[in-house]
């Protein structure tokens, strides 16, 4: 956080420009991120972006819980996309005990994460939209959004905060009639697409705020760290769905679009084809789902058993028993799974010393990283530009302070 | 039972390992840089000499193009008690590294690679915010996360997870 001497003020500097403070309440900053920006009339001459307003010590915590307690820590830390950070937990926690999960549930995580991949998207399409002045594409998003949260809530009993993996699996088989629903909405996702399109591709006043607005080049985008949609609009062919594969992605067949633009537009025609891709690999995960169990069944020690099983079983039970109280313990050794996110690539890494809690979990978020790229796309620009520009990036303020 | 018994162990052997770009490299540059590697769990960690790291980026980042990820662990009460991790990535090898530097904990010091990635910028100052780590050559090593006049480094492990101190 800033020192209070780079507060704002209406007074003049001595070079003759001004000091504008935006946020951390402020609508279009998409969460509790403070930018003081100097500008020049119109122009923005210097950004510094302060955060730490939401930084709720979430990797400390993690520390004092049991491994399969962390869970419901990661849905916290980007609550845009919950099942993208549970999917990154638990597979950083099943790479240090080397577990096998069975092909049914990571089809079923799949499905989900490109489920959350879509309502993430939505979230950021209507916002920054909104941030625009299109007020109409948010109500649209926003719609199809519903729908994907009840499915979550379907699935896991929660619309946001879902913490449906569990290390070793899924935590329940899905109720009978989610497939139904996904079916339904995976048949009508692709002409509500268009409809946000009509809104917004050819929209003249849209291309006018956005083309060659906040531009990055491939160079600064590598070495600024910048991941996910940015990066890619910005010519670099890089998806971690495709190149180091994960959760069995390996077994779906997606394209990965990739513009050399690198402005606000191309970042925008780039998530409506994710949209599209991401729809496609929710069919392909509906069509190819085996049958089979959702939980690894070699682990007893780390996933729960069944009900019915402990209600019959001694030894069922006592797992049951010892898990609940006393967590299990995991191999000493360090860790780090990445997995794409709608941000960037979401990274978990996990140090264990042998005992049933983390020594140490840090979440490499792609915002916070994305986050340091602002100042490049600003400086030198309009001041309404800034906003395009924070938009275009889709930052969640959850995961850049932790 | 638990198939955690499975565990492949971690090869600790440098001749082993000495094929991988990321150690080839670094060895064919200066082989006191190194003073241990790790392969576990298919990820391969390589322990540089405190002395070496800025100079070891500037010898991987040809290949190793990105900077992932930069973050501390405190491994207190054993010493040396820091540990600071960096990740990078290879776009064109579709691999990555883990480095490792251990630190003093008495006076925590490492150079700053925000010279080879401008990237490192946010990442080191939290480490600093909240690990006590300082960074030689970092040009604005200030508060990130915490108010500007907190007191302590909250994820040492000598810092209470609750409660006042």
């Amino acid at each position: 956080m800033a020192t209070i001497s780079n507060t704002a003020s209406a007074e003049m500097t001595e070079a003759g420009t001004m000091v504008l403070n935006m946020g951390p309440q402020h609508p279009s900053t998409h969460g509790v991120l403070r930018l003081l920006l100097e500008i020049d009339g119109e122009r923005v001459v210097r950004m510094v972006p302060d955060i730490g307003f939401l930084h709720t010590g979430i990797e400390k915590t993690c520390e004092a819980k049991f491994y399969q307690q962390v869970v419901p820590m990661t849905d916290r830390i980007d609550y845009l996309c919950p099942m993208t950070n549970n999917l990154c937990y638990v597979l950083a926690v099943e790479k240090l005990l080397q577990l096998e999960i069975p092909e049914r549930a990571q089809f079923i995580r799949v499905m989900l994460n490109e489920l959350t991949r879509i309502a993430s998207h939505l979230v950021w399409l209507g916002t920054h939209a909104l941030d625009m002045g299109a007020m109409s594409v948010f109500l649209y998003c926003f719609r199809e959004r519903e729908d994907i949260l009840r499915i979550f809530e379907n699935v896991s009993g929660q619309r946001m905060m879902t913490s449906y993996f569990r290390i070793g699996g899924l935590a329940l088989d899905p109720p009978l009639d989610f497939f139904d629903k996904v079916r339904k909405f995976a048949a009508i996702f692709p002409e509500r697409i268009d409809e946000y399109e009509n809104l917004l591709t050819s929209n003249h006043i849209w291309v006018v705020r956005t083309k060659g607005v906040a531009k990055l080049t491939t160079e600064e985008c590598i070495s600024l760290g910048v991941t996910g949609p940015p990066l890619r609009a910005s010519g670099v062919d890089w998806d971690l769905r495709r190149d180091m594969p994960y959760s069995g992605y390996e077994k779906f067949k997606f394209k990965v679009p990739v513009s050399t633009e690198g402005d606000v537009y191309a970042r925008y025609m780039l998530r409506i084809a994710e949209l599209r891709e991401s729809i496609g690999m929710v069919k392909q995960a509906l069509e190819g789902l085996p049958s089979g169990p959702i939980k690894t069944e070699d682990a007893p020690k780390v996933v729960l058993p069944d009900r019915e099983k402990m209600k019959t079983q001694m030894e069922a039970l006592i797992y049951h028993f010892k898990i609940v109280t006393e967590g299990f313990p995991v191999p000493a050794g360090e860790v780090y799974q990445a997995v794409e996110s709608p941000r960037g690539e979401m990274g978990y890494y996990v140090v264990s010393d042998g005992t049933a809690k983390p020594y140490r979990v840090h979440m490499r978020s792609p915002s916070f990283a994305n986050l340091q790229a602002l100042e490049k796309m600003c400086v030198g620009k309009l001041l309404a530009d800034v906003v395009a520009a924070i938009g275009s990036i889709d930052i969640v303020l959850g995961e850049i302070d932790r | 039972m638990s198939n955690s018994g499975n565990i492949a162990p971690a090869i600790t052997d440098i001749n082993q390992l000495k094929d991988h770009p990321a150690l080839a490299k670094l060895l064919g540059w200066k082989t006191d840089a190194v003073t241990a590697a790790k392969f576990d769990r298919d990820e391969l960690t390589v322990t540089i000499d405190r002395a070496f790291i800025r100079d070891a980026c500037n010898i991987l980042k040809p290949e190793f193009n990105f900077m992932s990820d930069i973050t501390a662990v405190d491994w207190l009460p054993a010493e040396p008690r820091f540990q600071v991790t960096y990740h990078l990535l290879s776009h064109k090898l579709k691999e990555r590294v883990r480095l490792r530097v251990m630190l003093a904990g008495d006076a925590p010091v490492i150079e700053s690679i925000i010279t080879i990635w401008p990237a490192a910028n946010f990442f080191e100052r939290e480490i600093h915010d909240l690990m006590g780590i300082r960074f030689i050559g970092h040009p604005n090593l200030s508060r990130i996360m915490m108010p500007e006049d907190w007191e302590g480094h909250p994820l040492r492990k000598d810092y209470p997870v609750e409660g006042y101190r």
